[in-house]
């Protein structure tokens, strides 16, 4: 899977829960999901595990801790397909 | 001073009624919502009927966003809250948006349950079971936790008062009318959203199922098994939903100039403590007697006053028990005793729920004056025919002029719930 099409599916993953519909529309790799988003950080473990289910990895706690960003979020989910 | 308590708003999902119009329809007509489920007999269940409300696709999605839809899978936590927010709309209240700041701090909601969350449970056990327990993910706790609905209503209604959630079994519904009442009644809220839910299917059921108190000789005929005070009537069939009702002091309805279902004027709950004739299951009548005694006292008005009846009535045994009772705790007998009617004729026995349904179900008689037909008790059983006449008992859905009802509920544990309403008058500011 290339980045586009990782990102196309974090972008389905994701937007059921943003609550700053403009800043997900002009989203780029440095939109932060809890600040700019404005996503319930609680909501960020149920993220982490659609994200584990659609693209069948394992996100350890570490490794989520560093995923702030869009960008790093599409950096781990590629790292770690290709680990697969 | 104390504040006198009107009803503003209902809600309602019952089997074969969801939503107050189709509820109303579904009494009038007398309706039966009792099916036949296909998985109970698979199962191998005595009993395969059932009562369930089928909520469309777009029901759900008038009432939950795209998100919530996704994180919500408990079935009678979805009952409770869809049957909440009917009842806050229909009352004319506001929906603030999450980004105010205050919460209304006279508002709040009372909001009981059973067992709303066992299918949600059910898969996180497996889970759980499985070495999975990172996958629960964050929706299990408030799904699962008894104040899940009063916890989702209080967050989406702003809700600063009192936000809770009662248990007592069968009683659990009319439990939460009444602690809402007696909190207006006492000048600590001016708005409390009172109701009560519970879930369907094996895994909520299957328990009454082994204890045998569910029906079995009706698999073939769902509409005639549900048959509460009847000769045949052979045990209940189970239900499941939600319903609400928005309590309000006097003077803030009026205030808002909210249109007015009826007034609640008393109530009372207790136990029969499980001693003389009560048992976990069943009730001391010494118990129940006081119950219906206390709620007149509380109201300040004689046995006499009461027009219709709207009882616990299961389609057990325990109809008879219960028909005594009332007749001994309001001296009333034969011709002279009030109109009685079981909801759970019509929906089964929705348990949890069951309190709150047959609240909305009150109001929704007194305000329309009518008194909906008790289904399937063409064969009166004997004994309750040699101490009351069989007149009272209504068969056949007819318009009355009907002031005072009393609903009563009764629960496991020998707990026992009254609460009387009385009809809002014309004459009076709001009355219509």
């Amino acid at each position: 899977m290339n980045r586009t099409e990782i990102e196309e599916k974090l972008k389905e993953i994701i937007r059921p829960y943003v609550q700053n519909e403009e800043a997900f529309q002009n989203m780029t790799a440095d939109t932060d999901m809890l600040r700019d988003l404005q996503i319930n950080s609680a909501h960020l473990v149920d993220i982490i595990l659609d994200m584990e289910e659609e693209f069948d990895i394992e996100i350890d706690d570490t490794t989520a801790e560093k995923m702030l960003t869009v960008g790093e979020a599409i950096d781990i989910t590629e790292k770690l397909s290709q680990q697969e | 001073m104390k504040q006198r308590v009107v009803i503003t708003g209902l809600g309602v999902v019952a089997p074969g009624g969801v939503g107050v119009t189709e509820f109303r329809e579904a009494l009038e007509q007398g309706r039966s919502g009792i099916e036949h489920l296909a998985e109970l007999e698979e199962l191998d269940f005595r009993c395969q009927l059932g009562g369930v409300p089928r909520l469309t696709d777009e029901l759900l999605k008038s009432n939950f966003s795209e998100l919530e839809r996704k994180r919500l899978t408990a079935k009678g936590v979805i009952y409770g809250i869809i049957a909440g927010l009917e009842a806050w709309k229909d009352a004319g209240l506001p929906f603030p948006a999450s980004t105010e700041a205050e919460p209304h701090w006279d508002y709040g909601c009372i909001f009981g349950t059973g067992m709303s969350g066992v299918n949600t449970l059910r898969d996180a056990i497996y889970k759980t079971d499985d070495k999975k327990v990172r996958k629960l993910g964050t929706t299990v706790v408030e799904q699962t936790m008894p104040s899940g609905i009063s916890a989702f209503l209080g967050g989406r209604l702003g809700l600063g008062n009192w936000v809770t959630s009662n248990s007592s079994a069968c009683s659990t519904g009319t439990e939460s009318v009444i602690m809402a009442f007696e909190r207006i009644r006492d000048g600590k809220a001016s708005i409390l959203l009172a109701g009560s839910c519970d879930a369907d299917g094996p895994h909520v059921w299957g328990g009454f199922d082994s204890m045998r108190v569910l029906t079995y000789r009706h698999n073939e005929e769902p509409e005639k098994a549900s048959r509460p005070m009847s000769a045949t009537a052979s045990g209940f069939v189970p239900g499941s939903g939600g319903g609400a009702l928005v309590l309000e002091s006097l003077d803030s309805a009026l205030q808002r100039g909210a249109s007015i279902y009826g007034e609640v004027i008393g109530g009372y709950t207790n136990s029969g403590g499980q001693r003389g004739t009560g048992t976990m299951t069943a009730p001391n009548s010494q118990g129940t007697q006081r119950c219906i005694q206390g709620a007149l006292q509380d109201a300040g008005i004689t046995s006499q006053d009461i027009d219709l009846i709207s009882g616990h009535l299961t389609s057990t045994m325990g109809d008879v028990l219960e028909v005594r009772n009332w007749s001994e705790a309001l001296h009333r007998s034969g011709t002279g005793f009030p109109m009685i009617n079981s909801v759970k004729s019509i929906t089964g026995h929705c348990l949890s729920a069951a309190g709150s349904i047959e609240c909305v179900a009150a109001l929704l008689q007194l305000k329309h004056q009518f008194v909906h037909a008790s289904l399937n008790c063409e064969d009166l059983h004997p004994e309750i025919a040699a101490c009351i006449d069989e007149n009272r008992v209504v068969r056949k859905t007819e318009s009355h002029k009907i002031n005072i009802i009393a609903k009563s509920s009764f629960g496991f544990g020998d707990v026992n719930s009254c609460v009387l309403f009385k009809k809002y008058p014309t004459h009076e500011p709001n009355g219509n």
